[in-house]
């Protein structure tokens, strides 16, 4: 839908608190999320899926499904008319199993009837004959190759070192540790769903669905479909959160197939439940680090082994084993060292992309690792932090020089000129205390930890990888609209584009034309690169505009355009007194402009994993303050510090909102989400047994944003989506560990982690 | 017709004589979860939520609380229950979240018998007597015997748990949960302890820690033998953790996705030896 | 669907006609895909996300919970009815000026819960704020904002006696 934004005074423009242009409508009920659309003569969807990790399709008998009532079609592979298999690196994953099931929840077949219960009744009748095959769930075994290939492709689906410097530098002090990170889920509030309504000539179709990355779907939709990318288009549903769980395929291919299929409209929504299957996740891993320092503290090489546990099919698993070994260092100086990476196929669930894309992996163990560092040299976890912090100019361990603005020790001075917080009183709520209303634990029970992380993430996409953005501006009668296929997952791209169309033609009124794919592509919302890449878009959009309506009243009133600039809403002559509003100066005329925005170029990485493959840097410091029950090992974050360089504000109310969003899931990784696997079956696929955090698990966040002007953005700010999420969970881990003074390798963690 | 909604008790009872296939539902709280998660394919549905006989809660016997089963926890976790029987408020008040409150209800919890079911070590401590009616019969039961597995009672097809009975006890009783986070949560290992001043005795009973809730006998007459439990004694915290081993021997838990025996089996004893210390503080 | 259920509901201070339903349809499906009310939104199906909060008979619960055939006594009242067609109510404009609406899939069920809770108690502590809210899960807010939109909210009433 439209979305149109009319603002008063003052005026919404870059740096302030410009509300969302969709929060009415949320507020009221009436924002229409993809789950919420219907079309005329409109059949439900659903999918059947594997009960097994892994095991051959002996047959498939969905004669009984079809004959049920109110049933219309059944589909399985071989309804699949193009290429049966898609994904986002490797085309590894099938639309449907078609010889083999690879993970458990794997898709096998899809219904079309008139009733949702009607399907699940359709999904019980499809028999299907499995031969139960012995699943590989240890990451090791694919490693060692001790298990048979599980796919055509291999066991391995990435291995890569980095070798810097010397290889036999060591110093007074070693530490290592071995990290254990859970298979976290992004648990977006608002389920997988879409709605497809085939062509009238039942030769294309029309695809609503909330994604994050409309094109990439499109290519690979098409690709299955067997159509032309022209016959098949897509529009953006109201999405309900993100977090990297859409970016791969789930139901959009199988929706397109039945509605084809059936010459009715399809509409599929996933239960909470066949969510959890339906998306991927993000990876587990297990992390060997070794760091050798000086007897001052300072870092003289890191030794690293990574294993991400890459599930069934390929997904992101090579883009976030990149991620994970590039941050093997964290923000700190490094010369010297030795990284092995594996990503590997297993029986798990597929795991892919998750706010902080392999880094937040890495950052645990880097993090953990500085503590021990700072325990030998007898250095608080500040001075550590301080006397290796990375500065702009740095090399990287891939010989990569750091080139965005890296106010690293900045970020952890200004966390700690936090106050901290108050003690816990002798007469405290017992809703404050560890174990909450269950009334586990007395004010004397409870001993208080601080605990530091500090972690630097890549912007943008890497190795090589051209993700650029497109926007039109069109601007006619003093009311811009702006066009572009940038998911909106509630991340505030729609608030932040009028803010920048506002800024640079001094316009008011701004109109959000509808997200789809009748446009170049946006990329992904994810890499926390929107602001970056998609604001890049429209402000150079908008400016394109803007030179034109600069010569357009230059023309008219006979002055240099170059002389015009825009003051307020108004068009003004430098270095004289004309002046005329926006309004008029557009007024009966349409001036559009489309741009695209490209990040600079980066490279892959070469064998010994040196290349310049990131496009850039952001940073950020979390202090946690815990208080933990140690005879129960249960734990209440109470406040979280926390400094972050975010380039620029362009919207104080939506960069804080980011920031507490983000910590919030950190701390769940760090102290209760994890999706339990046994024998590659999921133990807690339901929000009863997989646990979020809720109002009275939230922290108190007190946030500094550093405002260091970043020359590369396009408007000087970073992304500020994925920081706030990583460095927090090591922080929240290391207060646990100062609180107990046990050693704790493994999130998240568990009540029998810290007492037993 | 399919769902009966009844207004009377009788209708219900009637209701569930008739249709072999009828199932209760009050709140909904967990029969709905199982509808929803295609576990269960109802048919015939009879519902209480309108029978307002079943939403009483009465104190005409002497050294009784006698509470509805359809009384919803959101009721129950104030006055007048969080004076007279503070165990089963603060049991209360730990289910779920405010909106599964504001539904559920002690009938839910033992129609189900979960050893989850947060009121029921509750019942278990305070030996509380379950209602049950038929068209043409009543029995009280005691909850001892009303219990008899994980999801298993004596309740009969076409019986409908009325009021569970709870005996107003002088002295101290508190309860506690183990769940991994501050709100909204599933007990992982639970417990409830009465200090009864008057008869110099302390109960306590666990859930989440066994098939059925887990009435800890030997650990209560062990105590008992070796202290003396009237109002204004002190436990020291020798004597209290010993209490809390003891307890934590009588559980019998499991691994599952939740948590571990091993975790559940610590917690129990550190939850008796805390409730214990705060019975004679 | 074998269709045998017909009966009436009462939302939003109307009668509807329920017709040709399933028994085992939850008051979440027939307000959403039979009564044309898709504010009430549905996340997980057993009342551990609080998306589909209504107030029922005065009570804050759980629309997927509720089997709706059960209802038929109830007044029910969804985000919908909350919602005046001529302005924002105080709390869902503190939503909005406060940041507490980011994706949004959360917000219609805190929208309810947050204006029973200040119906039943005008002037909440902190901690009977964050337990009233408690069954309500919100993945992208981290719930910094709904705290401030509930305290706005309240200074704005407060201001006003």
């Amino acid at each position: 839908m439209a979305t149109s934004s009319t603002v008063t005074k003052p005026r919404d423009i870059l740096g302030t608190s410009a509300l969302r242009p969709d929060g009415a409508h949320k507020v009221q009920g009436s924002f229409e999320f993809t789950s919420d659309m219907h079309a005329e003569n409109m059949l439900w969807g659903a999918t059947l899926r594997s009960p097994h990790p892994y095991a051959r399709i002996v047959s498939i008998d969905t004669s009984a499904a079809r004959a049920l009532s109110g049933v219309q079609c059944v589909i399985t592979a071989s309804d699949v008319p193009g290429k049966p298999t898609y994904g986002l690196i490797s085309s590894d994953q099938p639309v449907f199993a078609r010889e083999f099931v690879r993970y458990m929840g794997e898709p096998v077949a899809a219904v079309a009837a008139d009733h949702p219960e009607t399907c699940r009744r359709a999904l019980a009748l499809i028999n299907v004959v499995y031969e139960v095959l012995n699943p590989l769930t240890d990451p090791e075994d694919a490693v060692s190759g001790a298990h048979d290939p599980i796919h055509p492709d291999g066991n391995v689906i990435r291995h890569q070192r980095i070798i810097r410097g010397d290889q036999t530098a060591t110093g007074p002090i070693v530490v290592e540790g071995e990290y254990v990170i859970g298979m976290q889920d992004q648990a977006f509030l608002g389920l997988e769903a879409a709605l497809a309504i085939p062509d009238t000539d039942g030769l294309g179709v029309h695809l609503h669905v909330a994604t994050q990355w409309l094109h990439e779907d499109l290519s690979q939709i098409s690709a299955c479909l067997d159509l032309p990318a022209e016959k098949v288009r897509l529009t953006l549903g109201g999405v309900g959160g993100a977090f990297g769980a859409r970016e791969d395929i789930s139901l959009q291919v199988h929706c397109c197939l039945l509605a084809l299929k059936s010459g009715r409209p399809i509409k599929m929504q996933y239960s909470r439940e066949e969510s959890f299957f339906g998306h991927v996740h993000r990876h587990p891993a297990t992390i060997f680090m070794r760091h050798h320092a000086d007897s001052n503290g300072k870092i003289v090489k890191i030794d690293a082994r990574f294993v991400f546990d890459g599930g069934a099919y390929t997904s992101t698993s090579p883009a976030v084993l990149i991620n994970g070994i590039t941050h093997t260092q964290g923000p700190y100086k490094c010369d010297n060292a030795t990284v092995d990476g594996y990503a590997v196929r297993t029986n798990n669930p597929p795991c892919g992309a998750m706010r902080g894309f392999g880094v937040v992996q890495a950052c645990f163990a880097h993090e953990s690792q500085m503590d021990k560092i700072a325990a030998a040299v007898g250095k608080s976890p500040v001075e550590i932090r301080l006397i290796n912090a990375m500065v702009t100019g740095d090399p990287l361990i891939t010989g990569q020089v750091m080139e965005s603005v890296a106010p690293v020790a900045r970020c952890i001075t200004e966390t700690d000129a936090i106050p901290l917080p108050q003690p816990l009183g002798t007469t405290v709520n017992e809703l404050a205390l560890p174990g909450g209303s269950g009334l586990t634990a007395s004010r004397s029970n409870i001993i208080r930890g601080i605990g530091w992380g500090v972690s630097m993430k890549n912007l943008m996409y890497s190795e090589g990888f051209d993700d650029y953005a497109t926007a039109r501006c069109t601007l006619a009668d003093g009311v811009a609209s702006l066009k572009f296929a940038t998911s909106e997952v509630g991340q505030g791209f729609v608030t932040l584009a009028p803010q920048i169309a506002r800024s640079v033609l001094g316009v008011d009124e701004v109109i959000i034309e509808p997200i789809d794919t009748q446009i170049g592509s946006a990329g992904s919302t994810s890499a926390s690169r929107q602001t970056w890449m998609s604001g890049g878009a429209v402000d150079g959009a908008c400016r394109l505009v803007r030179e034109r309506l600069f010569h357009h009243v230059g023309n008219l009133h006979s002055i240099d355009p170059l002389r015009l600039v825009i003051d307020g809403t108004d068009v003004i002559d430098q270095v004289g007194t004309f002046r005329i509003s926006v309004a008029e100066a557009s007024d009966g005329i349409e001036i559009s402009e489309t741009f695209e925005h490209h990040h600079r170029a980066t490279e892959e990485l070469d064998e010994n994993g040196q290349g310049n493959c990131h496009t850039a840097f952001a940073f950020v410091a979390h202090r946690a303050v815990v208080d933990v029950d140690p005879e129960l090992g249960l734990v209440k974050v109470v406040q979280i510090a926390t400094a972050q360089d975010v380039g620029r504000v362009l919207n104080p109310l939506s960069a804080i909102g980011q920031l507490e969003g983000g910590i919030a899931q950190g701390l769940g990784l760090a102290v209760m989400e994890e999706i339990v696997m046994k024998d590659g079956k999921v133990r807690n696929p339901s929000f009863t047994d997989y646990l979020l955090p809720t109002a009275l698990d939230a922290p108190d966040v007190v946030a500094v944003m550093i405002e260091e002007y970043e020359p590369q953005a396009p408007l000087g700010a970073k992304g500020i989506g994925e920081p706030p999420c990583i460095s927090v969970t090591p922080a929240i881990v290391a207060a646990i560990r100062n609180a107990i003074g046990k050693d704790i390798e493994r999130i998240p963690v568990r009540p029998q982690d810290i007492c037993l | 017709m399919t769902v009966i909604v009844a207004k009377e008790l009788i209708t219900a009872l009637a209701a569930l004589r008739e249709h072999a296939d009828a199932r209760l539902i009050q709140g909904g709280t967990d029969l709905m979860v199982e509808i929803n998660f295609n576990h269960v394919k109802p048919t015939t549905m009879v519902s209480l939520r309108d029978v307002a006989a079943l939403r009483t809660i009465r104190t005409d016997t002497p050294g009784i609380m006698s509470i509805g089963s359809g009384v919803p926890y959101s009721v129950i976790e104030g006055e007048p229950v969080l004076t007279a029987i503070p165990a089963l408020a603060q049991a209360s008040r730990t289910v779920g979240s405010p909106q599964i409150r504001a539904a559920g209800s002690l009938g839910g919890n033992l129609g189900t018998c979960s050893p989850a079911g947060d009121t029921l070590p509750v019942m278990f401590a305070l030996d509380a007597m379950i209602h049950l009616n038929t068209l043409d019969s009543r029995r009280v039961v005691s909850i001892h015997d009303f219990m008899t597995g994980v999801k298993r009672s004596v309740r009969q097809h076409d019986e409908i748990i009325t009021a569970i009975d709870f005996p107003i006890v002088r002295g101290w009783q508190g309860y506690s949960k183990v769940g991994v986070r501050n709100a909204m949560v599933i007990s992982v290992a639970s417990a409830c302890l009465v200090a009864d001043h008057e008869n110099a005795n302390v109960r306590i009973a666990l859930g989440s820690v066994g098939p059925t809730i887990i009435r800890c006998r030997e650990s209560e007459a062990w105590l008992q033998s070796s202290q003396d439990l009237s109002a204004g004694q002190s436990i020291s915290l020798d004597v209290a953790n010993e209490f809390g081993r003891r307890a934590a021997a009588e559980s019998s838990p499991i691994d599952d996705h939740r948590s571990t025996a091993e975790y559940r089996r610590h917690a129990i004893s550190v939850l008796a030896s805390r409730l214990l210390r705060k019975a004679y503080q | 669907m074998s269709a045998n259920e017909f009966y009436q509901l009462r939302v939003n201070g109307k009668t509807h006609q329920v017709q040709d339903s399933w028994v085992g349809e939850s008051l979440l499906y027939v307000l959403r895909e039979r009564l044309g009310l898709p504010g009430t939104k549905g996340a997980c199906e057993q009342g551990e996300c609080g998306s589909c909060t209504v107030l029922m008979d005065d009570a804050a619960v759980c629309a997927c919970l509720v089997m709706a055939a059960t209802a038929i006594n109830s007044e029910i009242v969804t985000v919908e009815g909350i919602t005046t067609e001529s302005a924002l109510t105080d709390v869902q404009q503190s939503f909005v000026d406060e940041g507490a609406v980011q994706c949004g899939f959360c917000t219609p069920g805190l929208i309810v819960a947050v204006h029973h809770l200040l119906e039943k108690n005008p002037q909440p502590s902190e901690f009977e704020v964050k337990e009233a809210i408690s069954g309500n899960i919100c993945r992208c807010t981290g719930y910094g904002r709904v705290f401030a939109a509930v305290e706005a909210t309240i200074r704005s009433r407060n201001a006003v006696k």
